[in-house]
Order: structure tokens, then sequence, then C-alpha cells
């Protein structure tokens, strides 16, 4: 699950981690009111908007049909107002959200770091994530901040720096000590360091974190250490253990048939192309994605029914892949383990019945259990449904439905 | 022995188990030991079941936020082979017990895998038995159906299977792609491995390499989600691509490289294990 900038920063502070101050608005009068409030609290003399989006490279990146970027500095109120005005309700197009963009409905009114003071500023990068070859998390960092981290692990591999974490345990002082040594940093700068990376791996490991990622990680001029930004992503199988995080699921940012489809324990993702498929099992799914894409189609869904393949997930696969005009062909790959296919036959024929007015090929693969006597309950159903055995027969079929 | 014995799953599996001829002894339900089901005795705990009955497998069928705990009990009984079927444990959890098991002679397989089955002679999983018919073809994949897939089309191309281990799709597993491919090609009754993976880490590569350097089986690859767009997860936890090495394309490039038989379509992978075998 993914957390927007504000609900992230809002995290880091439960654990004393210090972040660039901000208050989150959803309309441009509540950001100006977060401005004077921040003013208040902070003494910043200028603020900084930022869309709330799940989506980086919103500094780059732009309200489609407009020039606003999607974070800009405001330096009086009738600026946040103006700002604030433009990204709410926009929708913004960064190298990270593709073409069609992401809806802003919230912008965070943040603090300005920038400020002058005895020493330079500096930005730094710095994420936790697991380093699934060694089973140990990581932490990744580098003296440049504020850049594309891939770009700097091509050109510059070498001011990349790694530091592993014994399972189980807290990030050593020792450790933390090598990173802000790492990272050039001396006296006061140095010992906020220190504490900024133990307390940042304690909320990653309490939280029970899949990613956290500080970019740009910011020294000010009078050597405080901030999380400027911050990406967040929390693992789904451990929310059991932080209801209250649940919470902070905003789904508004996730794919509508996405959402509905979770609803029926079906596991989907929307893509691009002209062939829905429904799969049960996830490594099944992807490989008949991609015989698809051999077959001369491209796939439309991956779409797990999991290992109940019955009446009522067949026909909830059946309307979300409905609800996308750009599919032209329908392919079921069951292979009956457990699950017998007889009875998923059965419920796609119901399901079908039920929708009615299905007008594009639906092709059915079902193998391995009673797979002969689902084929014949096909067949003898007479509804348009082209039923295969073999996965070569299903992709001959799929070849026939797109060309 | 089954963990999680007496619960719907448990008690499922271990039926059809039983019915294909697995030598279960008995199961672990914490707070019902001293009860009999399914004519076998339950026990309270791993230590207690072992102890009694001699058993050296057990498989898991404890829910996700008891099952790095039951492993660790597992392995702490001297359980020898653990295979662990639950779905959806944190990472954080697996990091624990992967160092916790690091110098013990248990071997994990799993978690959120289908099982271990020896064609004709023990299933410790949740596989649909009649589909591994007996041979000569060792299997090792990361996903359930398939793993079925695939040993459905080596038996329709007149081969059959010795063993398949179904090594799961989780970010960490206790046995990768290379262990399971390296016990294979040591295992006698295995003259040629099907290795299936998928998008996300840098496990086949691994096993790649070991192929190139100590493979003397014959070995056809494939790698689901060369369709699959970045940055999304493909149902399995690990199934997710990262940066630009980390692709289907990426991987199945090193595996050509190590004289690995990789296929493009799963629909071939039993033609092409039959003909690669015809030719040597």
């Amino acid at each position: 699950m993914n957390l927007h900038e504000y609900q992230a920063k809002a995290l880091l502070k439960r654990f004393q981690v210090p972040v660039q101050e901000g208050i989150p608005a959803d309309n441009s009068e509540a950001a100006v009111d977060a401005f004077k409030k921040l003013r208040m609290e902070t003494g910043t003399k200028w603020a900084v908007i930022k869309a709330q989006i799940h989506a980086g490279g919103r500094g780059k990146g732009r309200i489609a049909g407009t020039e606003q970027r999607g974070v800009a500095i405001a330096k009086n109120a009738e600026e946040v107002k103006t700002i604030a005005g433009n990204l709410i309700g926009g929708t913004l197009v960064t190298v990270q959200t593709g073409v069609s963009g992401k809806k802003v409905n919230k912008v965070l009114v943040a603090q300005d770091v920038y400020y002058p003071g005895p020493s330079p500023v500096k930005e730094f990068y710095l994420s936790i994530l697991l380093d699934r070859s060694r089973g140990q998390h990581v932490l990744i960092y580098s003296t440049e901040g504020g850049m594309d981290i891939e770009e700097v692990a091509s050109h510059n591999p070498e001011r990349i720096f790694r530091e592993w974490v014994y399972p189980g345990s807290a990030l050593k002082p020792f450790q933390a000590r090598k990173i802000a040594f790492n990272l050039g940093l001396q006296g006061e700068a140095n010992r906020h360091m220190v504490k900024f990376v133990i307390s940042l791996y304690d909320a990653y490991s309490s939280l029970d974190c899949a990613l956290i990622e500080i970019n740009p990680l910011f020294k000010t001029a009078d050597d405080r250490i901030l999380a400027v930004d911050c990406k967040m992503r929390l693992d789904d199988n451990a929310l059991f253990r932080h209801p209250d995080l649940a919470d902070l699921r905003d789904i508004t940012e996730e794919d509508p048939a996405e959402v509905e489809a979770g609803k029926y324990n079906l596991n989907f993702v929307k893509l691009d192309g002209n062939v829905g498929c429904m799969v049960n099992g996830a490594g099944l799914a992807m490989a008949t994605m991609d015989m698809i894409k051999l077959s001369g189609g491209e796939p439309a869904t991956f779409l797990d029914v999991g290992g109940t393949a019955n009446a009522q997930t067949v026909e909830a696969g059946f309307r979300i892949i409905l609800k996308d005009p750009k599919v032209k062909a329908i392919l079921i790959n069951i292979f009956g383990g457990i699950v017998r296919c007889d009875r998923v036959a059965q419920g796609v024929i119901d399901a079908y019945r039920s929708i009615g007015d299905i007008r594009i090929p639906i092709i059915v693969r079902l193998q391995g259990t009673n797979a002969e006597a689902a084929k014949e309950l096909i067949e003898k159903s007479g509804l348009k449904v082209q039923s295969a055995i073999l996965l070569s027969e299903a992709a001959a079929l799929v070849n026939q439905a797109v060309a | 022995m089954v963990q999680g014995f007496t619960g719907t799953e448990g008690t499922f599996h271990a039926t059809q188990m039983i019915e294909y001829g697995t030598c279960l002894v008995g199961g672990v339900t914490p707070g019902k030991g001293g009860t009999m089901h399914l004519d076998r005795p339950v026990f309270n705990t791993v230590d207690q079941a072992a102890r009694a009955t001699g058993a050296d497998v057990s498989i898991l069928f404890v829910p996700p936020a008891f099952a790095a705990d039951a492993i660790m009990e597992a392995a702490d009984a001297g359980i020898r082979l653990v295979v662990c079927i639950t779905e959806g444990i944190p990472v954080q959890d697996m990091v624990l017990v992967q160092q916790y098991l690091k110098g013990k002679a248990t071997r994990l397989v799993g978690p959120n895998c289908p099982g271990v089955i020896s064609a004709d002679l023990c299933k410790v999983g949740i596989m649909p038995g009649f589909v591994f018919r007996k041979g000569h073809i060792g299997i090792v994949s990361k996903s359930g159906t398939l793993t079925y897939e695939a040993a459905d089309q080596v038996v329709k191309a007149g081969l059959g299977i010795s063993t398949a281990i179904g090594i799961g799709g989780d970010p960490i597993i206790g046995t990768p792609t290379r262990e399971a491919v390296a016990l294979l090609m040591e295992d006698p009754e295995t003259r040629g491995i099907v290795m299936i993976g998928e998008i996300g880490g840098n496990m086949e590569a691994d096993a790649a390499a070991y192929v190139k350097k100590e493979g003397n089986k014959p070995v056809v690859g494939f790698i689901a989600g060369q369709t699959a767009p970045p940055g999304r997860r493909m149902g399995h936890a690990g199934a997710i691509v990262g940066g630009a090495e980390d692709t289907a394309a990426a991987k199945m490039a090193i595996m050509r490289a190590s004289g690995i038989h990789v296929v493009d379509s799963p629909a071939d992978i039993g033609k092409t294990m039959a003909s690669v075998l015809r030719e040597r």
C-alpha cells in the first residue's frame, strides 16, 4: 500500500524523524489558512505547495493543459491561493504517471527549507528496502540527492553506498556514523544525521514498511537534517498488525476496476491491451498474458481468480473485463487441480447467461480435473463460446479472434 | 506431519495426501493435543509430535500471522524438511525466519508454494496428484497452476515427472531456484529439468550460473511476466519488476547464455523438453 507524502511525514514524526513541516489542504482557502498557520508555527517566509499524488517526478511534471508545475514556491498568500487552485482538481502528468496523469485532490503546504544560514545547504538521497538476495533490509544512500537515483547508479556508481541491517536488530550506532561520515558531514550536522537514520530505520521496521525513500534528504543552512520528501510503501501482508494504518489507503489513487475486483477477492491489474484474460493462479496468469502477446494480441488484464473459480467470481471477472471497450476477446484459462473443470464450466455458462449480451468472442480453456466433461458442457450450452483443452489450441483461437 | 492439522485447509489436504500414499503420521494444533484427527494423533507442539512419531517432514497450513513462528518451531524440533503453503506472511517475519534457519539442518520450501511431489511415491503439498505421472523430468517452479500446466505438457509429450518442487512466489523463500535445481541435478531419477521463473529478483540468474558451471542434465526454462508492466505487483508478492535489469527479457537472455533451452511461449514447455531429450 502506497502512502501520500503528507501521511508518510506524519508517521515519521511519530518516530522523532525530523521532517520539512507542512499542512495538507484540499481547497485553496484551506491552503491559505495552512500557509498562515505554518508561518506562525515555523517562521517560514515562503511556502512550497506540493501536489499529493502517488507518483514521483512532481517538480518537473505539469498540470494537464497548463504550465503549472506539481511543486511550486509561493511567496505570499495570494500566490498560495493561485497555485493551490491550479493544482487541486487538476490532472498532474509526470514521468511516472503515464500520459493520463493523476488527479490532484490535496496539496501539502510546506515550509521553505532553503533559508540562509552559516553553512551551505546540501541534498542527499536515502532509501530503505529489502535486499532479496541477502534476505536483509538495506539502506541505500548517496551524496547526490534530489535527482533520479537510477541515473546516479548508472553514471556515478561510486557515489552510492549500501548498509545492510542485521535481521531483527536496530540500525547500530556505528552504522549510522558510517552513513553520516560517508555523506561528508561533520560536527552538529553529523550528529543530527546519526540520530536521523537510527530513527528512520526504527520507523521502517516498526511500521512494517516495504519501502521508505527520502529524496531529498536535506541539510539546512543551520545544520539540521530533514526529510523534505518521503515516499513510503507498507507491506500489505503486515497490515493486520497495524489496523490504524489501513485507514490511510486512498482508493481514489487506485484504478476503480481494481478496487471493484478486490471486493470479489480477484487479484486484478488493469493493462492496456485488447484481450482480457481470467486465470487461476498468478504464475499461470502471467504466462497466459505472455501467450496472448505471442499470439498477436495484447493482454488487457492480469486477472487471477484464485483457487475457487465459481459462477460468482467468473461473473464478476466478466463484468470487470467487459467494462473496457478496447477488449476484443476474452480468454479464460483454468487449470483444474482441486477445482473441478466441469464446475468452472458451469460457472462460465451461468455467468454468460446472467450477463446476457456479450458481443465479443469468449475462449475457454479448461484443463485438468474433468476437462473433457467441461468441454462437452460448454459445447452443448449453445453459447457462442469456443473451447480448448491444450494451451496451444487456446493460443491459436486468440490469434483468430484478434486477426 | 501437518502443522495446522485440524483446520479446514489442513484437513482437506491431509486427506488428499493420505490418499496419494504419503506416510502421514500425525499433526499439530495447539490446544487439541491428545485427540485424534483423520485416524492420526494430534499434538500440542511440534517437539511432542516429532518425538512421539519420528516424523522428519512437516507441511504447514498455519495462518499468515502465526506461520513464521510455526516454521521456527519445526526447525527447533529438528524437522529436516518444512514445506510452508501459507500465503501472505509479512516480509519482516521471513527475514527473521531466514536468519533463524542459518546453521540449522532444516530445509524450508516456500512459503506461498504448492509443495513438493515425487510422482507415485509421496506428495507433501496441495497439487493435484493425477497430473504428475511417473517419469524422469524434474520441475522447479515459483507458481502453482503453472507447475501443473508444465507437468501436464511434459506428460502429454510422452515423458513424465520424477519430482516437482514448488519453491514459492514470495520475495524471501527457503529454497531458491538454484538450490532446487541443484537437488534435481543430483537426483538419479531425474534426466531433464524444467525451470519456471517469474519477473522479480535474481534467483533465475543465480540458477543459470549454476547450470552453466555444474549442470549435467538438459534444462528447459520459461519466465512468466514478459508482458508485465514495471512497478506493478503481479499477484505474487515477489513478482514485481524493479530496475531495467530485472525484466523477463533480461533473465531469459542470461538463461540462454548459460545453455538453458528457454521457451518464449508457455505452450512450448513440454514439446521442447521432448525434442531436447531426443537430440541427446
